[in-house]
């Protein structure tokens, strides 16, 4: 606390500088194997950088990368948002279910319908966790179950067809602004709106703040039943929209939809750097993480490996982020506590 | 952090929720209590019951494997390719065994050797494990199993009508619950679970503990994934996909604290139990599956909110008592 002891010397001067570096050199890293593996496919087989495959994967990617964005801000306060595929899938029936009933509804309305639900779905989330003090993993991991199961009630063996959407949406959904594909523009949008809230905001410093360590949060005047109940809405807004934008991607709809997307998400984000312990991680690793994800997806796709390797080396792959994210975590704090006064400094 | 499920009155709140589950279901339907169909229905959650012994012992050390069914999946696969390329079946079995217990390992050395958060690590061994069983099958299946094998998943123990693969979860859960509650390294999985450097530092060997589970757990789901094969006659990749989430829900109904350091075999046995015959009853009245999975979801919520929000009203009330009492000359 005493500022009188903090002569500058050449120690205390250069270590940010090392601690950047190590959190650079991360997603450095990831960079550099997207790289690694988009480079070395496309030598094997230049289809792989066709136009047309790209496109695919970015819109692939897209909706993984727009839940990563939620899902970070709640890994971040050290919570867990297990039901964002059954949100994604409720939003995206319902959705087409509005179209069916009102053909002419406006595009951006139905977006709106998609985040309004996914808020609604995710306060639920909120209360729990933050009112009714259920840890988030029991409480999403209930309400996965609860939201799927409200989907198959409504569903009632139903199914949504492009055949049934109106073509102004599926347009949207197809369409793109010089190149770039409308969903690929909105989800960067999102992200980097995100980006701005999470990094520089004082709001998403509270995330933050709450997940390194929560009673020193309250100790700084910081409501953690506020932020925490605004990340669980914030993150099952985002969840409805990706619902929205999974009914534009795909079309066709039934009551599985999205089945199994919360653990992709968890996995692109721990992979991206974002620390299931909470306070560590930013939303550039994270959508690097999806992207990676998605990258070595479409490689096994395009060297012809038999789909069933993708499951396990998405799995091989997320150990073994996690296990470099350890390193260099440990590498870190054995840093700090070296010398405690550069860790005032560089926070 | 006092709350009803400190009190060893939730065991017996599930034992009669059971009780009114089952009395419940024979009013929807006169077919509910007869022996046959209830030893049909046990039968169908007998794998969670196996897979839900284990995880409660890990759940108590807080740490938490969501990779079971994987394993299940994993092992329901090496038998079902060893079998089907001609190995005698009593080593398919082993080799299944062999591979659970390494699965488990795996799950174990990176948690304890390099310190990862379990919940990640198994994420990670979730999709591992589940896209090794479909390496190994594909889309395949491997059936026409000797009947002498198939007959143990459909068998009940002669002379009563009790499935075999009941049975053999009951008989684990006892010895669960004696070495967990009456052995000392039972009674260190709470010391553990409690405060772990407090445990470490009065000399308890958390890492090996840990370990040690992690293998346990590996090598009941690969028991889940014997039962499993048999009771369907199917070896395939996606054998029990997403059983995971079914196995935590009961262990978390059973009133084992996902901070660890409390719970109990008997709770989790209850709530596999309770969560199984609710399913029964509503399934023999043609409930839908959705209605299933909502109640699921409301029970595994309801079983943490309902005793914290006691305990607030009731500090609120003592709070308010306490305020009187001083006001009041």
């Amino acid at each position: 606390m005493t500022r009188s002891d903090t002569v500058p010397t050449p120690a205390t001067s250069d270590a940010p500088g090392l601690l950047t570096r190590l959190l650079r050199a991360r997603e450095a890293g990831l960079i550099g194997l997207l790289l690694l593996v988009t480079l070395g496919t496309a030598a094997i087989n230049p289809l792989f950088l066709g136009a047309g495959s790209v496109r695919d994967l970015l819109l692939n990617v897209a909706i993984i990368a727009l839940l990563v964005v939620g899902a970070t801000t709640v890994l971040v306060m050290k919570h867990v948002d297990l039901s964002i595929s059954s949100v994604v899938g409720l939003s995206a029936f319902l959705t087409g279910s509005l179209f069916m009933a009102y053909p002419g509804l406006p595009v951006p309305l139905a977006l709106l319908f998609g985040l309004a639900l996914g808020a609604a779905l995710g306060s639920v989330n909120g209360l729990l966790v933050a009112y009714g003090r259920v840890p988030a993993l029991v409480a999403t991991l209930g309400t996965l179950y609860v939201f799927r199961g409200v989907t198959y009630a409504v569903v009632d063996g139903g199914q949504i067809n492009a055949s049934n959407l109106p073509a102004g949406f599926l347009s949207f959904g197809t369409g793109s602004v010089l190149g770039v594909p409308n969903l690929v523009l909105l989800v960067l949008v999102v992200m980097l709106g995100f980006g701005a809230y999470l990094g520089s905001w004082r709001g998403g410093r509270e995330y933050y703040a709450l997940g390194s360590n929560a009673e020193a949060a309250v100790l700084a005047g910081i409501s953690v039943t506020r932020r925490t109940m605004t990340g669980f809405v914030l993150s099952g807004a985002i969840a409805g929209l990706a619902g929205v934008l999974y009914l534009a991607r795909f079309g066709t709809v039934d009551a599985t939809a999205g089945t199994g997307l919360e653990l992709q998400v968890i996995a692109a984000a721990v992979v991206g750097g974002v620390s299931i312990g909470g306070g560590v991680g930013t939303l550039l690793g994270a959508g690097i993480g999806a992207l990676l994800l998605g990258v070595m997806g479409s490689a096994l796709v395009t060297l012809r490996a038999p789909g069933f390797y993708q499951q396990a080396i998405q799995g091989a792959l997320l150990l073994g982020a996690i296990s470099v994210d350890m390193l260099v975590a440990r590498r870190a704090a054995r840093h700090l506590q070296a010398a405690p006064e550069r860790d005032r400094r560089t926070k | 952090m006092k709350t009803l499920r400190n009190l060893p009155g939730w065991e017996t709140t599930l034992a009669l929720l059971v009780i009114v589950a089952l009395l419940g279901g024979g009013l929807l339907s006169r077919d509910f209590l007869t022996t046959q169909n209830l030893s049909f229905l046990t039968a169908n959650f007998s794998e969670i019951l196996l897979m839900a012994l284990t995880m409660t012992l890990l759940v108590i050390v807080a740490e938490i494997d969501l990779s079971v069914a994987s394993i299940l999946g994993l092992c329901s696969a090496v038998l079902g390719v060893l079998f089907a390329a001609g190995v005698p079946m009593p080593l398919a079995i082993l080799a299944s065994f062999v591979a659970g217990g390494l699965a488990g390992l795996l799950n174990g050395l990176l948690v304890t050797r390099l310190g990862l958060p379990s919940l990640a690590v198994t994420i990670g061994t979730l999709a591992l494990y589940r896209g090794l069983a479909f390496v190994l099958l594909g889309d395949r299946a491997v059936a026409e199993f000797p009947q002498a094998y198939t007959n143990f998943g459909f068998g009940t123990v002669p002379g009563t009508l009790i499935p075999i693969p009941i049975a053999l979860g009951v008989a684990l859960a006892i010895l669960t619950a004696v070495i967990l509650h009456a052995t000392p390294f039972g009674r260190s999985l709470y010391a553990i679970g409690a405060n772990e450097v407090a445990a470490r530092f009065s000399g308890l060997r958390v890492e090996r503990t840990k370990l040690l589970l992690f293998v346990m757990s590996g090598l009941m789901s690969a028991l889940a994934g014997v039962v499993y094969t048999f009771r369907f006659a199917s070896a395939r990749g996606d054998n029990a996909a997403g059983f995971e989430l079914g196995v935590i829900a009961a262990v978390l109904l059973g009133g084992v604290s996902i901070f660890g350091g409390r719970g109990s075999v008997v709770g989790a046995v209850l709530a596999v139990f309770l969560i199984g015959l609710i399913n029964g009853a509503l399934t023999i009245v043609d409930v839908s599956n959705e209605i299933l999975t909502i109640v699921t979801g409301l029970l595994l919520i309801g079983s943490v909110l309902v005793p914290n929000l006691v305990a607030r009203v009731q500090t609120a009330r003592q709070r308010r008592t306490s305020r009187e009492a001083t006001v009041s000359p």
